[in-house]
């Protein structure tokens, strides 16, 4: 093959939702998006998808929230956030510039809280899509996590579908015994696309003070350290589901996006790598059309779930 | 400049545990202001991950080893080796290249009272807590305000830059834990102290936790101002992942107001936060390195 005189079409389409290249944030890495653009262009990304957004606004955990780990970190930082009234006056004001599509990941506490987060979400116009975070606790249901029982997934996400006119994508959680079941539950139950995975719960302790680092004691464990696990969930998923997969976890360089998109994921989402560099993303899009370019592959669409 | 890869000049050894680490830093002698932060990424490798922040603690222009190349903006960062991180930072050598994120965060404001007149200023540092008071005393001797250094640590090797703050001509006082250096107390006694002595004076204070909670009840039972400098375990620097946050004045669990130590602060006016005995966040030193 050879190398292209002209750029490589990055384009793709999740569900409808057309992004100018597959290079989006994680939620919970990138705030509001505002947070970010004194040291990104945030017209170059893919996608902006929000912090989580509940109802009532979060406190979140007490700290120590952080824990660095060989390769990762944990957080727990408890979905921490202003509440859906908050982020409809305050923080849409600012994404009203930036023609970059957003989508919203939001979460509840109970199914009721769900469907009134995705009814106030669904009247605001410069949301493009929706993320469903299911990787919280029923506390209606004694705490059982939502996303790790596929009949609770589906009913969550079936309730929130009859709600929201834009793309529904359902994240995932890895901590199932199978992601598969839950990929198709959540795909039967009318999610237009599927991200994953979620952090990995993980826990780590100070043995001179003999605590857990966090005082939350558990915390979810992302960064270069689960890679290799997210990309065999990812692979497990875009197999099992006909949906698109937005690929996430430890991606910190374009090689790692360019593996997760060569097992099928139409897009992925970058998180940790934000913390550590501001500016990773744009360095990952670059570093994902330079490499196209190099081996002759006028579309990304072609390297796409090209895997052998 | 915000976020980019630079050049050590020099990392030397400035007492033991501690090392002083001067960086090519193009523009931060205008930029940075006292109390501001960096946040340093130095290996390049994933393991350790995070960057770690650090207090500057000064930036000047010199004519260094290449005087072709005209003059040199630097910024320089001292720190103390606690952890895996500063260990492996205090083994890279001039030349050697680092990711440089800032200047960060909020610094001290040094304003003028109702009446124009500059007040006073006491600075309390706890051991490495000196850090960011150096460019603060620098500033506010510029101005003509009297300053008062108040320094504390568990021994003498905990008593930093005295020399660099001597050269200001900054009256100091100095506390130590074992008695090995100035007075055998701790350096709250000393601002006790300062306060009883001097009346109408500011304060600014970095250190460790409890020293800044014995500060702030300190300053808040003679009603003087104080400006605390605090410190937490971060990983982006920018107020996004939200894992430094400290509880505001009017923190309440259903109407959370949490405030980043990163991007709000790291210096905030004492009013601002909550002061419970259940300690405000700071679970690190500036230059410490806990993760």
């Amino acid at each position: 093959m050879n190398s292209l005189s002209t750029a490589p079409k990055l384009e793709v389409e999740i569900a409808g939702l057309r992004l100018k290249n597959p290079v989006m944030p994680a939620s919970g890495t990138f705030g509001y998006g505002e947070e970010f653009s004194p040291y990104l262009d945030l017209e170059q990304l893919g996608a902006i998808v929000t912090k989580g957004i509940s109802l009532a606004p979060k406190a979140g955990n007490p700290m120590p929230r952080l824990a660095e780990t060989p390769a990762g970190m944990l957080n727990a930082i408890g979905l921490q956030n202003v509440g859906i009234e908050a982020f409809c006056s305050q923080k849409v004001e600012f994404l009203k510039n930036i023609s970059t599509p957003v989508i919203v990941n939001f979460f509840g506490n109970t199914l009721e809280e769900y469907i009134e987060v995705a009814r106030r979400l669904n009247e605001v116009e410069r949301v493009n899509a929706v993320e469903l975070n299911i990787s919280c606790p029923n506390v209606k249901a004694g705490g059982i996590v939502f996303g790790t029982d596929p009949v609770t997934a589906a009913r969550v996400v079936s309730a929130v579908r009859r709600e929201v006119q834009v793309p529904l994508i359902v994240k995932l959680s890895p901590n199932v015994t199978d992601i598969r079941v839950m990929a198709r539950a959540v795909e039967d139950a009318g999610a237009d696309a599927i991200s994953c995975i979620n952090t990995l719960t993980g826990m780590a302790v100070d043995l001179e003070r003999r605590c857990p680092k966090l005082a939350n004691v558990t915390g979810g464990l992302s960064g270069p350290a689960i890679k290799p696990v997210a990309l065999r969930m990812v692979h497990q998923v875009v197999s099992s589901v006909s949906i698109p997969v937005i690929g996430i976890g430890g991606i910190m360089c374009a090689e790692d996006a360019l593996e997760f998109l060569l097992v099928g994921a139409r897009a992925v989402q970058v998180g940790t790598a934000n913390l550590v560099s501001p500016s990773a993303m744009a360095d990952i899009i670059v570093g994902i059309e330079a490499f196209l370019a190099q081996r002759g592959i006028e579309n990304i669409n072609a390297w796409i779930g090209s895997l052998k | 400049m915000k976020d980019c890869i630079t050049t050590i000049l020099y990392n030397r050894q400035m007492a033991p545990g501690y090392y002083c680490m001067g960086l090519a830093a193009p523009g931060y002698p205008q930029l940075a202001r006292p109390g501001q932060f960096v946040m340093l990424r130095v290996n390049q490798s994933y393991d350790p991950l995070l960057r770690r922040p650090f207090g500057i603690f000064r930036t000047g222009t010199e004519g260094l080893s290449h005087p072709e190349m005209g003059p040199q903006d630097y910024m320089e960062v001292v720190y103390k080796v606690v952890g895996r991180g500063t260990r492996l930072m205090s083994h890279l050598v001039a030349g050697d290249e680092v990711g440089l994120l800032g200047p960060l965060g909020q610094g001290f404001c040094i304003s003028p009272d109702a009446g124009g007149a500059m007040r006073d200023a006491v600075l309390v540092g706890g051991g490495i807590g000196v850090v960011p008071l150096f460019m603060l005393a620098q500033q506010l001797v510029q101005r003509g305000v009297k300053v008062h250094l108040l320094l504390g640590g568990r021994n003498c090797g905990d008593i930093l830059a005295l020399a660099e703050f001597e050269r200001l001509g900054v009256k100091t006082s100095i506390a130590t834990d074992d008695g090995t250096l100035g007075e055998k107390c701790f350096v709250t006694q000393l601002l006790k102290d300062a306060l009883q002595e001097f009346s109408g004076v500011q304060v600014f204070a970095c250190g460790p936790t409890p020293m800044l909670q014995a500060v702030q009840q300190i300053c808040v039972a003679v009603d003087v101002e104080l400006q605390v400098s605090l410190e937490a375990m971060m990983a982006c620097g920018v107020g996004a992942c939200l894992g430094c946050v400290v509880k505001g004045r009017n923190h309440k669990e259903q109407r959370p107001e949490y405030l980043c130590t990163c991007k709000q602060g790291p210096v905030f006016d004492a009013r601002e936060l909550a002061w419970t005995q259940e300690a405000q966040a700071p679970v690190s030193v500036p230059g410490e390195d806990r993760l």
